[in-house]
């Protein structure tokens, strides 16, 4: 390294700032490329409940949870996490098939993920968390609530059953419940 | 020599004892987890353990060994009288007196709510008020280390502010902006909740607000590694600094690119829109900046002393280096750590991927390489390097020092490798117990006990530490005399007054910090925000 004038030393430190740009850039611009191409972008619906009613929404009350095909054909998934279960604690959906899974909590913040998939968002109370998907392997996969909250975190652990397509049956109702499968 | 040095030492001592326990603690919890049959083993007391583990590793071993070296730096680069002794022991007792509130609430159970809080959960009101003291206590060493600066410059017009005294400065400065978030969220938004005034909390806002200080806390703590790498870790090599400018460029960009950052701990929260994510996730690329800048002009800075020592060819240098020190030991392990560790958050920050990692063990495994592989490393470095001069007397042998350092890097990588393979197959975090009887995640048992053996490797290292830090009678006495802070290959004799303050780079830090939290913040005050219910985890 030529050090001897204070010159050779910017020159270098020139030359060093150039690749550290570049490989910023890179990044960046393969961050950019999977958001806008490939649609993978962090799970970012803004979408405002009210906690301590959650059980009277028209949504997550009890006979409305677990999986629906819905009118217009979308498979979605509502689940409740709350301190410490998730309710229901098994749902089934079908593979290589685009599904949505929906969560909210009544209580404090919970998050999952899906073992072996990218499936990860946080559950935070006031919110509905939403992620589309599509499950590329079938069988019992686990869906632990990552996020601490509270004593009795480590209990609280769900199960999604990805069934093959053909296996997927919903009933008159468009309803699926993992009994059933 | 400092004069202040039992002000020094006591701030240092008391970082280092609570680190110990925080290790012993952080084994026991690993030991919980595994498949091994552990004492203790009920949640209750692995939560307890890991608000412990958490408190005392990152508010207050770092909170007070920064404070203890910025005084060190303050008395030692500036070759000046401290300013206000009787403010920084006033701050130091109110440190050690927020501690035991903080230490005692955690041991009687009341505050079971990690370092991070998470509302709804609440801890009780002794909790909250023992880490407002720390944090307190911090500020005034921050207004100290302004004044120290001031007081340098007034003094001596014209002459650059020494380069250990500006990157004290830049951290000090950058703490302050770095607070804000969490103590708004503790004021105005916990407190209240705490105390009986609400029962209701807006868990978004406080998201967000804990959002801001958590990634600039890092950097925080990082900063007196990397005015190790500048300003001491080259004369210790036997070279020179390659640039200071690069240096005062690198802190400066550390407090402009480490706040307007925090929202990709978010990346996979409801509460916020895509747009600012991404906007923060791009800010976040760039402070990789500074650290890539880091890695080359330290490199360079080595490569000079080692041709210095007669090293030739083009990988020769490295061999020549004087690895038999720990500055340049701890150095050399400290930048091999950063690689793994760096990389790692390079891929946490790439926003849509983080939905692979997010509240996995492979987050544990980054942040406990940076903390420990680079920050920690490196605070042991600066400990071995000014404690001859704190205490007067030499240390042992720098063979058990070095002993202690290989031990700590090797048991690191032990205890993260697992984790970062294990948080790929979706380990996920916080939990005190697996079901290994499940046979999805049998197989994780055997990992587990490997990290556990890493763990157990970190905690001999960090009592040989302590041990090697005990003063010996039958050392020999150091004669007085400063501490001497790497010089440039040029000293500089004037800089650009915007390298030499920091006014124009609050500006710029106010105007990012609008642009990235303006709106995220302002969205929880327009219509109707969302309110949770309390949790609350003390009995009083």
């Amino acid at each position: 390294m030529n050090a001897s004038t204070e010159k050779n030393i910017v020159r270098a430190e020139k030359r060093w700032l150039m690749v550290v740009i570049g490989c910023v850039s890179m990044i960046m611009v393969m961050v950019i490329l999977a958001g806008v191409v490939m649609h993978i972008n962090p799970p970012s619906n803004i979408e405002r409940t009210k906690p301590q009613d959650l059980h009277l929404s028209a949504e997550f009350t009890e006979a409305n949870l677990g999986t629906r095909v819905e009118a217009n054909g979308q498979i979605t998934a509502r689940i409740v996490a709350t301190q410490f279960a998730f309710v229901p604690r098994c749902v089934v959906l079908p593979a290589d098939t685009p599904v949505t899974l929906r969560l909210s909590s009544p209580d404090v913040i919970h998050g999952i993920l899906v073992s072996g998939t990218n499936v990860n968002t946080m559950v935070v109370p006031g919110y509905v968390a939403q992620v589309h998907t599509v499950f590329r392997e079938t069988g019992d996969l686990l869906m632990p609530c990552h996020e601490y909250c509270g004593l009795g975190h480590s209990e609280m652990v769900a199960t999604v059953r990805v069934v093959p397509k053909a296996d997927f049956k919903p009933g008159p109702d468009g309803r699926v419940a993992c009994a059933a499968q | 020599m400092p004069r202040n040095n039992r002000l020094i030492l006591a701030h240092l001592w008391l970082a280092f004892v609570v680190f110990l326990f925080a290790c012993a603690l952080g084994v026991w919890q690993m030991w919980v987890r595994g498949p091994l049959s552990a004492p203790q083993d009920i949640p209750h007391r692995y939560y307890q353990s890991v608000t412990a583990h958490g408190v005392s590793m990152a508010y207050v071993l770092t909170t007070f060994f920064i404070m203890g070296f910025g005084y060190f730096v303050a008395e030692t680069a500036l070759r000046r009288e401290l300013p206000g002794r009787a403010w920084a022991w006033g701050a130091y007792v109110m440190g050690v007196v927020g501690v035991v509130m903080a230490v005692l609430s955690i041991g009687a159970g009341q505050a079971s709510v990690l370092y991070t809080f998470y509302p709804p959960l609440t801890a009780t009101v002794w909790f909250y008020l023992g880490l407002v003291l720390v944090v307190v206590a911090s500020w005034i060493w921050c207004v100290l280390m302004l004044v120290a600066m001031g007081g340098f410059k007034k003094a001596n017009p014209g002459v650059p502010v020494p380069l250990a005294m500006y990157a004290t400065v830049a951290n000090a400065v950058m703490w302050l902006w770095t607070t804000v978030g969490v103590a708004s969220e503790i004021l105005f938004l916990i407190m209240p909740a705490v105390l009986g005034f609400k029962q209701t909390i807006d868990v978004g806002l406080s998201r967000t607000l804990f959002s801001w200080t958590l990634h600039a806390i890092v950097y925080f703590w990082l900063i007196p590694a990397y005015t190790a790498f500048y300003t001491m870790a080259p004369r210790v090599a036997g070279g020179r600094l390659f640039s200071d400018t690069m240096g005062r460029l690198t802190f400066v960009a550390f407090l402009l690119y480490s706040l307007p950052v925090g929202m990709h701990h978010l990346f996979m929260d409801p509460e916020h829109s895509t747009g600012f994510k991404f906007i923060q996730m791009s800010l976040t690329a760039l402070v990789s900046a500074p650290t890539l800048l880091t890695v080359f002009t330290i490199s360079a800075s080595m490569e000079l002393a080692g041709r210095l020592r007669g090293g030739k060819g083009l990988l020769g240098w490295i061999k020549a280096l004087p690895w038999d020190r720990p500055m340049m030991l701890a150095t050399g392990l400290a930048f091999f750590m950063l690689w793994f560790g760096g990389g790692g958050g390079l891929i946490n920050m790439s926003y849509g991927m983080n939905a692979m990692v997010h509240n996995t063990a492979w987050v544990t495994a980054h942040f406990h390489l940076i903390f420990g592989g680079t920050v920690v490393i490196m605070y042991f470095a600066i400990a071995y390097e000014i404690w001859p001069s704190l205490i007067r007397r030499q240390l042992v042998d720098a063979r058990w020092q070095r002993l202690q350092l290989w031990l700590w890097a090797v048991g690191m990588m032990v205890m993260t490798f697992p984790w970062h393979f294990l948080g790929l197959q979706g380990q996920w975090r916080r939990v005190a117990s697996f079901d290994y009887s499940d046979p999805r995640i049998a197989w994780w048992g055997p990992w587990v006990v490997v990290s556990l053996i890493g763990g157990v490797m970190l905690l001999c290292s960090a009592a040989l530490f302590v041990a090697n830090l005990l003063p010996r009678k039958t050392a020999a006495a150091v004669a007085p005399e400063g501490y001497a802070y790497a010089l440039a290959v040029h000293p500089p004799k004037r800089v650009p007054a915007v390298l030499n303050g920091f006014w124009v780079w609050n500006i710029l830090v106010a105007v990012l910090m609008a642009v990235a939290y303006g709106y995220p913040i302002a969205q929880f005050f327009i219509g109707d925000a969302p309110e949770a219910i309390l949790h609350r985890l003390s009995g009083g």
